[in-house]
């Protein structure tokens, strides 16, 4: 049906019209394999914040800033004359899923995991133990972690998890603070650090060596971190290298480091570096956290206890089972590295919550035609950036199939990003365009450059929405 | 930064109308801290975008890349490096290249699908590519760094590199790179057929 009056006749035509729910990887590489795949495709990339990039802009460490150059390949993608990208649309309150699946012929959901595996244990809310995604959040930039104020006045911190995120956020806490200065690290959390008397971190796993989560770039930066010294129990890694031939080549390279940083005898020039190392860290196997202990008169944790473990069976599917002993750790500062969590942003949808993840077949969200998921909400909050592209362009890939098969109708007519801007409009919410976005990113980078950093982060919605939209 | 700005223009104009890539020795801010493809450079809004918008829309044939400046593929028969790519759908791609040409930024310039996400300083993956085993060998040693990035690619071998470490010699003529098929589409025990 032609819509003479309203015009619609101009804008509203047969190309496929897909919206995606996330700016992060998981939402650009999707957006960007369909763009290429399909020259009549034409796409709207929804994003909760102002600012684009989800994880790559706020849990990627400030000090791995090559990690972050893929913002130019989403760059490109977001300014393709056939993507929009709409900041400051808050998916799920301002506009539903539903009302997204009228507009469009299909909806990718790629809004990642914002939510925390809690540990579970009494004094897990006692001041002086965060989240490590809150507080990666809080160095990073994430707006609604700037408050975090990270107690950093005592000498032992804990980490619980032994991922890439839990070596993160040691290193922060270790690196010399002439690195950070140069990065593009918050101010506050700079300043913060600056004044940090934090200067032992023991990074605690459940299960031992073998099955550490983490990757050997991330150990290799601890090793050689200026100012510090590892800190490991040989016994720990007993019987660990006489099974290392049968590995598998990342695991074999990852553990050998670990082996050769425990056990063996290091060279003068090294062992001059270590004495003069004012910090160390250290991983700790074996151990799942039971209680963290406060002292009694400031109710600041004081200490954590641990449970000890050992290990049944072998290799990724080894099991940690608790042996009856405990042991208490003294320390003032507990960061929970357990894992993210997706959350549910629409009763309408089917959601899985022991596992924390939309239930799809190859990206085809169950019992929901017409919508899609990629990223972390369809496969679960692990993975680097080549993984969730991996995920993404597999996401697209069942797409493409679904419209050439008609299992995907795209012969309607759909109103695409008009109806929902217009929708938007009357409940008085302002998308921020790329090109606001741009603004932003101008602003950063000349803040930035005045104190030798990539940029200074704007650090709440406020200021970005007034840079954006004045 | 109007110089940068002017630069970005002139080259997108001219790669839009002769649908070329300039040789960086004949730009002005080459080697200059203006030069926005200089490595120190992380924020760059560069040529390179504007080369992978119009190259993505390019066909893979070959000789639409000669250049009229200059330095063109041909005219140095020694320079000449004939290589073959194999994408994820098994497609073979010969290509012409030259000595000196980078291997990832040699597919893109082909069209051929082979991702640089952090843009060839070994912090990702995701040029992943095997390479012909009667070359592999010929290729230096990885850096520990090109190995720890391997390590985390989905489908490792034997005769695994990443992309953006190669850099073309004489030697590697004939080399052949095979684009990893990570799709559900790959045999179920792993097996990827070695190119011929």
């Amino acid at each position: 049906m032609l819509h003479l009056v309203s015009g619609q006749a101009l804008f509203s035509s047969c190309s496929p019209k897909v919206c995606v729910v996330g700016s992060g990887p998981g939402g650009f590489y999707t957006a960007q394999h369909l763009i290429k795949a399909r020259p009549d495709v034409e796409l709207d990339i929804y994003e909760r914040l102002p600012v684009p990039f989800g994880l790559v802009r706020f849990g990627v460490a400030p000090d791995h800033p090559e990690v972050k150059n893929v913002i130019n390949t989403f760059t490109q993608t977001a300014k393709h004359s056939r993507c929009n990208f709409y900041g400051n649309v808050n998916v799920g309150r301002d506009v539903t899923i539903n009302e997204l699946k009228e507009a469009y012929h299909a909806v990718v959901l790629s809004y990642g995991a914002e939510g925390n595996r809690t540990m579970g244990v009494p004094g897990e809310d006692l001041a002086g133990v965060y989240a490590a995604k809150d507080f990666v959040g809080w160095y990073n930039g994430l707006p609604n972690c700037r408050e975090l104020n990270p107690d950093l006045s005592c000498e032992t911190a804990v980490i619980l998890g032994q991922g890439n995120v839990a070596l993160d956020v040691a290193r922060i806490l270790l690196a010399p603070i002439s690195m950070l200065k140069s990065t593009d690290i918050t101010q506050p959390a700079l300043e913060a650090l600056a004044q940090s008397q934090v200067r032992r971190v023991l990074i605690v796993g459940r299960r031992g060596p073998l099955q550490i989560a983490c990757t050997i770039k991330e150990i290799r930066e601890m090793v050689n971190l200026p100012g510090t010294k590892p800190e490991m129990l040989p016994a720990d890694f007993e019987g660990i290298s006489e099974v290392l031939k049968d590995v598998p080549r990342p695991r074999k390279r990852l553990t050998e480091l670990m082996l050769k940083t425990a056990l063996e005898t290091p060279g003068e020039k090294e062992l001059e570096r270590r004495k003069s190392a004012s910090r160390s860290w250290g991983f700790r196997f074996f151990r799942s956290p039971v209680e963290v202990l406060a002292e009694p008169r400031t109710n600041k944790t004081s200490a954590i206890r641990l449970a000890v473990n050992r290990l049944e069976g072998s290799g990724a599917d080894a099991q940690a089972v608790l042996t009856g002993e405990v042991e208490d750790v003294t320390c003032g500062l507990v960061i929970s590295s357990i894992g993210y969590r997706s959350l549910l942003i629409d009763p309408g949808l089917p959601f899985d919550s022991r596992k924390a993840i939309i239930p799809n077949s190859m990206g085809r969200i169950q019992h929901t035609p017409g919508v899609y998921c990629s990223g972390w909400v369809k496969t679960g909050p692990t993975g680097v950036i080549a993984t969730t592209m991996n995920n993404s362009f597999d996401t697209a890939r069942s797409m493409m199939e679904d419209m050439d098969s008609g299992a995907l109708d795209v012969s309607a007519v759909k109103s695409g990003s008009q109806s929902i801007t217009a929708l938007l409009r009357g409940r008085g919410v302002k998308p921020v365009t790329f090109a606001d976005w741009e603004k932003i990113d101008s602003v950063e980078t000349k803040k930035g450059e005045a104190e030798g950093k990539p940029r200074e982060k704007l650090l709440s919605v406020e200021e970005m929405l007034q840079v954006a939209q004045t | 930064m109007a110089a940068s700005a002017a630069v970005r223009t002139s080259v997108g104009l001219t790669l839009k109308l002769s649908r070329i890539i300039p040789d960086c020795s004949s730009c002005p801010l080459y080697g200059s801290k203006s030069c926005v493809r200089s490595a120190t450079n992380s924020q760059r809004r560069s040529s390179q975008d504007t080369f992978r918008i119009i190259y993505r829309h390019l066909q893979t044939s070959i000789g639409l890349y000669h250049s009229d400046d200059g330095s063109s593929n041909t005219e140095d028969p020694d320079d000449v490096v004939n290589v073959v790519y194999v994408d994820r759908t098994g497609q073979r791609i010969p290509v012409q290249a030259k000595v000196g040409d980078n291997v990832m930024y040699l597919a893109h310039k082909h069209g051929i699908d082979l991702e640089g996400a952090c843009e060839a300083s070994l912090a990702c993956s995701t040029c992943h590519v095997y390479v012909s085993d009667a070359h592999f060998d010929k290729l230096p040693e990885p850096d520990e760094r090109e190995d720890d990035m391997l390590d985390m690619a989905a489908m490792l071998q034997e005769n695994s590199r990443l992309g953006c470490q190669i850099i073309l010699t004489r030697e590697l003529d004939g080399m052949e790179l095979t684009l990893p098929k990570v799709t559900r589409n790959f045999y179920v025990d792993g097996h990827v057929p070695k190119p011929h």
